[in-house]
């Protein structure tokens, strides 16, 4: 194998590896302040894509982008007012049953808006032949701008959640519902808030990966599954864990081609999950001890 | 006496945290014996350790000379232990003589083959159980609230249901985990009278409690943790003038006064 | 007591034979053929009932289990073994009437595993699949458990749908019929129609009052015991896991029988039968249909499916079940049929099915 092949191989991996750790961050964000997994958060993804491929034929590129992330936010935030919001403390299974019930809904509202065929956006800059030297080997500018924006986009909500108020009054919320009410923060406003951000990063990565990957109706319940396991990887609620993970797994199934066909791909990580969960449920780098305590 | 319950040594950390640190102590047969302390001193974990439901890291666990530190709970209980919870844990949408017929479970063989197939010989044993149920809930009187809903009955009467639960295992040793919190002065009261009466049935019980009348009233032997390590354990009135014992305890009594 | 307990079984009963008369009358026979499938829905939301509305374990994976055991018996009883036929093996196992001999759509003369066989060896291999997957996946509780049996259904749904063996995207067809007696045989020609829509029914309704024994019993009460508060109940000596497991293989093989069945009636399978939404529909019926209620998920299930399989919903299918799941978990948890303008009914049928 040259070194070439590999390189191409392990770009390949950090590519998709860095879309399914800012999946994985949209499931930590909701999972933090509300202990939901939602199931439909595949779904912003795709929506996001969508809607500007959609848009794109309106205006140019950059508004188009802007306008689908924003939109997907609105939808999130639908979400959240409309299902969410108003339930006093239900059960985890009925929260995943709703989640599973939003996901359909919005898969079958995009495949009457857009049916089945797939759509993507066009490249940023160049297109499908464009390539950059990178060293000795070449390599498609669309990866730069996924590598790019998903790294900025993890650096961004990290100081957010660190360095604002808000981002410090989310955290309060994940950590004690209670208290952080009783300290004047609204925990509601904040699910809202988690849900428009989980949305908003969802799409902004579906946007961004687009040209390479194509987007369709139904790509959300696989990509929901792999960001999951890179939820689970990186430890429930870790968003630099996720990226860790993220790349590992992006790594993993982009080297599984040389002993498996590519039909099986998508069992890689789903293998994964699988073997993580049974192994060690709170993820390479979470504390088993403090798994225990959480309520699944 | 025999001891029924022996621990030795018990060991368990959480993370940095020694929850139960090189305990001792043991039950003997027919006694009650109850484990006090101040929040935090372990009492709980302990308990779970000793019922199955965690896993001590080093020591033992012996229940009538057998070692059942390594064995799932759901087996201790079978070999005649006991529990209740802290929280009670009733099982919700379900009578209350159901709840107390689940207790009845380990003395039942239907299983699903034939329970499936509806043979006569279940029917016969569903009768005999819910018989012996409702003859424990007649003993405890509480036979009148059979067809409720356990979880929407009164607190105290949840308590003793849970109680009801637990005796129709036919335990030898009963884990009562604080069974006075959150009853009234007349309600604790009545339950002290039920465990000496349990105790009369010739059950063992060792119990964790807050509650000191309760327990200094009751008890034949009373063990005192303090930062999950045993500093006392004796007859009640010598454990209520073990110096060790009045600070620890009068110190943490006197701050909640305060 | 006993008469309170059979009663509403005779009911069922009745109304079988009611509705194949009125078909029979109306000259609606052709309604038979999407109630027969609607039956052998049944028995996969019967033991999912029993799954996740009695013993609490949710599974995201149950038309994987069906789609097992469709697939595998699709697989045996098409596979050609013309190439055994000289050896001593071939004639042994033809003489033992486990190899049959039949004409294809073609008119080629194939030898082919027999129809009871597939059947049993096609359940037998979704429970011992079910026995070895359960062990750790119902260890996990909550969204990890969801995941997990969501992401067993889509290995199945990638293996079928990969696998050139399965026929990958167009699944198998030309699937024989399947002689369970002399003279009934599981297959769409019409001329069996009325046999077919007994033998799925009858089938049911078997099973129904198996598992209502059954919810009842000893085991029914550990099941919600486990439910309500495991803890509690590992505490009154159930040993759980086992419990669990136990359910789970039950209910897995349940579904794999309904697809070896449905399999054979239709005369095809294609991976749709194996996909996710496929399982979340077997959810949303156990859901509609009160959870921990064997009657009202029957009741529900034999209403949505039938209206589903005449295209009532049209392109709207998936859709429709996706908004029942959120409309029923949002304002009615307990299953429609415990909502308020039908507690009536619903005191009626508890009357009856827990007397």
């Amino acid at each position: 194998m040259s070194f070439e092949l590999l390189f191409q191989y392990v770009v390949a991996g950090v590519t998709y590896g860095i879309i399914y750790a800012v999946v994985a961050i949209g499931f930590n964000i909701i999972y933090n302040t509300t202990g939901i997994i939602n199931f439909a958060q595949g779904e912003f993804f795709m929506l996001g894509g969508m809607t500007a491929v959609t848009l794109n034929a309106f205006m140019p590129l950059p508004l188009a982008i802007m306008l689908a992330v924003l939109v997907t936010m609105v939808v999130g935030a639908l979400i959240e007012m409309i299902f969410i919001r108003w339930l006093i403390s239900p059960s985890v299974l009925r929260m995943i049953i709703i989640t599973i019930g939003i996901s359909i809904l919005v898969r079958e509202a995009a495949l009457h808006i857009w049916d089945e065929s797939v759509h993507a956006l066009p490249y940023f800059t160049g297109n499908e032949v464009t390539s950059i030297a990178v060293g000795p080997v070449r390599i498609s500018p669309q990866v730069l701008w996924v590598i790019g924006t998903c790294t900025v986009m993890v650096l961004a909500l990290n100081s957010f959640f660190n360095q604002t108020s808000l981002g410090r009054q989310m955290r309060a919320c994940s950590a004690n519902r209670d208290a952080a009410r009783l300290c004047g923060i609204s925990a509601k406003n904040m699910v809202t808030l988690s849900f428009v951000l989980s949305a908003g990063i969802g799409a902004l990565a579906g946007c961004v990966v687009s040209p390479i990957t194509y987007v369709q109706y139904s790509i959300g319940t696989g990509l929901a599954i792999k960001g999951f396991t890179v939820a689970i990887l990186g430890g429930l609620g870790n968003s630099l864990g996720a990226v860790a993970a993220g790349l590992i797994l992006g790594l993993l199934e982009s080297f599984s081609i040389w002993v498996m066909p590519t039909a099986y791909k998508d069992a890689i990580s789903i293998a994964v999950l699988l073997v993580i969960l049974f192994v060690r449920p709170s993820g390479l780098f979470g504390s088993s001890e403090a798994a225990n305590l959480k309520e699944f | 006496m025999e001891r029924l319950l022996e621990v030795r040594n018990l060991c368990r950390r959480f993370g940095g945290l020694k929850a139960v640190e090189n305990v001792s102590f043991s039950v003997k047969e027919g006694q009650i014996k109850a484990v006090i302390g101040p929040n935090g001193a372990g009492k709980t974990t302990l308990f779970n350790l000793v019922s199955g439901f965690l896993k001590p890291d080093s020591g033992t666990v012996l229940l009538d000379r057998l070692a059942v530190q390594d064995l799932p709970s759901y087996s201790i209980a079978r070999k005649g232990m006991a529990r209740t919870f802290q929280h009670m844990k009733l099982f919700p949408k379900m009578s209350t003589l159901e709840n107390v017929m689940v207790g009845r479970h380990i003395h039942g063989r239907a299983g699903f083959v034939p329970s499936f197939f509806n043979l006569p010989w279940t029917w016969s044993e569903e009768r005999r159980m819910r018989r012996e149920a409702l003859d424990l809930m007649t003993r405890l009187d509480i036979e009148n609230l059979a067809e409720t809903e356990a979880t929407s009955l009164a607190y105290g009467q949840q308590r003793m249901v849970e109680l009801c639960r637990a005796l129709a295992c036919s335990p030898r040793l009963l884990l009562l985990d604080e069974p006075a919190a959150g009853l009234n002065m007349r309600e604790t009261a009545e339950m002290a009278k039920m465990i000496s009466r349990i105790r009369d049935m010739g059950i063992t019980v060792l119990l964790v409690e807050h509650d000191m009348s309760l327990v200094m009233n009751i008890s034949d032997e009373v063990a005192v943790l303090c930062y999950g390590q045993k500093i006392a354990d004796d007859v009640p009135l010598a454990v209520q003038k073990n110096p060790e014992v009045v600070r620890v305890y009068l110190g943490e009594e006197n701050a909640q006064d305060s | 007591m006993v008469v309170r307990r059979v009663l509403p079984t005779l009911i069922l009963i009745g109304l079988v034979v009611l509705t194949e008369q009125v078909t029979r009358i109306t000259d609606t026979r052709y309604y038979l053929t999407q109630l027969t499938m609607t039956a052998y829905y049944g028995l996969v939301i019967m033991g999912l009932c029993l799954l996740m509305g009695y013993a609490g374990q949710i599974s995201l994976g149950h038309a994987g289990f069906f789609a097992m055991g469709g697939y595998l018996s699709g697989l045996m009883t098409t596979y050609n073994l013309e190439a055994l036929k000289g050896s001593s093996l071939g004639s042994m196992l033809t003489t033992l009437n486990l190899l049959v001999s039949r004409k294809d759509l073609y008119g080629d003369v194939t030898l082919s595993v027999h129809p009871w066989v597939s059947c049993i060896l096609a359940v037998a291999f979704a429970s011992v699949v079910a026995y070895l997957v359960g062990g750790p996946v119902l260890r996990l509780k909550g969204h990890y458990l969801a995941m997990a049996t969501l992401g067993f259904g889509i290995i199945v749904y990638r293996v079928v749908l990969g696998s050139a063996i399965f026929g990958e995207a167009d699944g198998f067809s030309d699937i024989p019929g399947f002689a369970v007696f002399p003279g009934v045989e599981v297959s769409g020609r019409a001329s069996v129609r009325v046999a077919n829509y007994y033998l799925a029914w009858g089938l049911l309704t078997l099973t129904l009052a198996g598992l209502l024994s059954l919810v009842n019993s000893r085991i029914g009460r550990a099941l919600r015991a486990i439910h309500g508060a495991e803890d509690a109940a590992r505490a009154m000596g159930i040993n759980t896991p086992r419990f669990k497991l136990q359910v789970f293989v039950l209910s897995a093989a349940l579904a794999a029988l309904a697809g070896v069945l449905l399999t054979h009636f239709n005369g095809a399978i294609g991976p749709a039968q194996a996909s996710v939404m496929a399982s979340v529909r077997y959810v949303a019926i156990v859901a509609v249909g009160g959870m921990a209620s064997l009657w009202g998920t029957l009741t529900m299930g034999s209403v949505l499916n039938m209206l589903s399989l005449r295209g009532y919903f049209g392109s709207l299918d998936d859709a429709v079940f996706g908004g029942i799941l959120i409309v029923i978990m949002l304002f009615a948890p307990d299953g429609l049929l415990r909502a308020h303008p039908l507690a009536r009914i619903r005191s009626l049928l508890r009357g009856t099915e827990e007397g």
